[in-house]
């Protein structure tokens, strides 16, 4: 607070947070500067969401200091309010009105003149596709609307902190495509952005910077490419028939380099290689050797996805499935 | 997106606050135009009240000095008061459920003016409820005769009263889990009390032990303030403790009301 124009947009330290038995942060720490965009990539249960409720002043840290536009958000939480806009991972609006009539009310309720709040209202659902269905109750809308509406609804105020809760779970591709190219756009605009994700094309794609969470810690951080670099350079795949044919095929890779992983759900083994020394030919050469079924096997290079699996010793996407899932039956039961 | 344009909260300004609660009042007001079915206990229950009481009760229960249906407006006003009153925590509970509360506290508002503008909405809600059940006591016989101050005496009191009845509402609202459990509750409290009160009969038919609490009690308090305001105009000997009950509830439920809203939703 004494010091304000030191300290980075978004700033945390230490934070924990614990619901009873769960320790939902163990210590967690994010610095964002002014017009950067940091993606928090993690499973379900990761804690993203409760440091972002953190940070948005919803949720007290048990312990840990946070501030936003170097205010603290224990002490300060209306300064933080004023100056961030906050689109959840569930849709926060009201069914009942209209897509105009949200965003008016909340642009109202940021203290915007009527007038103003009814020419950011206008230009808003126009800019996000949603004028032909501006005057129709939010129950009515699709998942993606809902979506486009909330987002909306943080940006009336022009607030030059967003925080985005998971914008993209639940979407069909062509609406989360939307939803890239509009993130993209505010940023280019200059608004400090923290993101949420377990997409990790999503992070990849929009991001800055990564901080990648497990079990309510960061255990990495860096840029898309600096975490790539930290598993070394591309990776050998094998894609094996049968399952019970994975810890074979692991055990057989480990005598050409080090350390596979496995992927059950994939039906793949991969490990770190260095190309140029004729690793393809003896890897299916070893393989067949030891009466491995191999699908299919080639080398590439390392995605996020490689990142994960190495850094928490499990593959998000089987989790990111089952929430997509989750999220489009409610929709539909909403519907 | 420029970030030019920080406004600062006044989130300690009185102007700030009645701004923030008239936005949820609009709020409220356009859900019951969108489901006007919100309007049934208000509107369809009074009006039955008071046809079944005054129609079905009225010919076998006398009252010393005045008709059945003169004594019995009062009881019906302040029992549909009450109900109003208390409901407003059903549908707190129910605003609590939904994802638009994270929201509210993400914003620079005040944030009592979620349940300010929730109470004040059941204000009007409760004005509304006594002018149907005002119009419709005429129609089977009503014949007030305190005079239109005494008619707006009543309807002040009546309006404090309820008004007050909703904080506690507020506080259940948001200290019991569901919507369910507190209609539950409303339903156990709230019924013997305007029952055994000078609503529907006079005390003093009551058992000596029962008259004696049903006196002291404030749905009897403000029942025979607002009797006597409709019958003859004056406030009667009750009127006094009848507000100062209403107050006395207002300045207990009041902050206990964004207490409880405080720690439910600050988890």
């Amino acid at each position: 607070m004494t010091d304000r124009d030191a300290l980075p947009m978004i700033h945390a330290r230490g934070l924990e947070k614990h619901f009873g038995e769960t320790h939902a942060l163990r210590g967690v720490d994010f610095d964002v500067e002014e017009g950067r965009i940091l993606a928090v990539l993690g499973p379900n249960g990761a804690g993203k969401t409760t440091a972002v409720r953190i940070l948005c002043t919803l949720t007290m840290a048990d312990a840990g200091e946070a501030s936003v536009a170097g205010f603290d958000v224990r002490h300060h939480p209306d300064r933080v309010r004023a100056r961030i806009g906050l689109t959840g991972q569930f849709a926060a609006l009201d069914e009942l009105l209209t897509g105009r009539e949200n965003v008016e009310m909340i642009a109202r309720l940021y203290h915007l003149p009527a007038a103003t709040a009814r020419r950011r209202a206008d230009e808003l659902l126009e800019r996000f596709d949603l004028q032909d269905a501006a005057n129709r109750p939010v129950k009515t809308y699709s998942g993606g609307m809902r979506r486009r509406l909330d987002l909306a609804g943080s940006l009336v105020a022009e607030p030059p902190i967003l925080f985005l809760d998971e914008p993209t779970t639940g979407l069909d591709p062509r609406s989360r495509l939307g939803m890239w190219q509009l993130i993209s756009e505010l940023v280019a605009g200059g608004t400090t952005l923290l993101l949420t994700t377990q997409y990790l094309e999503e992070a990849d794609r929009l991001a800055d910077e990564i901080a990648v969470m497990d079990h309510g810690l960061v255990i990495a951080r860096g840029t898309a490419d600096e975490l790539k670099a930290r598993i070394g350079g591309e990776r050998l795949v094998v894609t094996v028939d049968r399952t019970d044919q994975l810890d074979l095929a692991s055990r057989t890779l480990t005598t050409i380099a080090g350390d596979p992983q496995i992927d059950a759900g994939a039906r793949q083994v991969s490990v770190a290689v260095t190309t140029g020394d004729g690793i393809l030919t003896r890897a299916i050469r070893e393989l067949d050797a030891a009466g491995v079924a191999v699908d299919d096997v080639g080398v590439r290079r390392p995605t996020l996805d490689d990142v994960f699996l190495i850094l928490t010793g499990q593959h998000p996407d089987a989790e990111m499935q089952a929430e997509g899932d989750a999220v489009r039956q409610r929709d539909e039961v909403i519907a | 997106m420029t970030s030019a344009t920080h406004r600062e909260p006044m989130h300690t300004g009185f102007l700030t606050w009645v701004a923030d609660s008239l936005q949820m009042v609009k709020r409220n007001l356009i859900h019951i135009r969108r489901t006007p079915e919100l309007l049934l206990d208000v509107t369809i229950s009074p009006i039955m009240f008071v046809l079944l009481f005054s129609l079905v009760f009225g010919g076998a229960i006398d009252v010393p000095r005045e008709s059945y249906i003169n004594y019995l407006m009062a009881g019906i006003f302040v029992q549909t008061i009450a109900f109003a009153g208390i409901y407003t925590g059903v549908l707190l509970a129910n605003d609590l459920k939904n994802g638009m509360i994270d929201r509210f506290r993400s914003l620079p508002m005040a944030q009592s003016s979620v349940l300010t503008g929730r109470t004040l909405t059941d204000l009007l809600r409760a004005t509304l409820a006594v002018a149907i059940m005002w119009i419709v006591g005429m129609v089977v016989g009503f014949r007030p005769g305190g005079g239109v101050l005494g008619g707006l005496g009543a309807v002040a009191l009546m309006l404090l009263f309820g008004f007050a009845l909703s904080w506690i509402g507020v506080a259940m609202g948001a200290l019991v889990r569901t919507p369910e459990a507190l209609q539950g509750i409303i339903f156990a409290a709230v019924f013997p009390l305007t029952f055994v009160s000078s609503a529907f009969v006079p005390t003093s038919t009551m058992p000596g032990w029962l008259a004696w609490f049903a006196d002291r009690q404030p749905m009897t308090l403000v029942t025979n303030a607002v009797r006597s305001l409709t019958l003859d105009g004056s406030g009667g000997p009750t009127a006094l403790a009848a507000i100062a009950w209403s107050i006395a509830i207002l300045v207990v439920c009041f902050p206990l009301g964004l207490w409880a809203y405080r720690r439910r939703t600050t988890q």
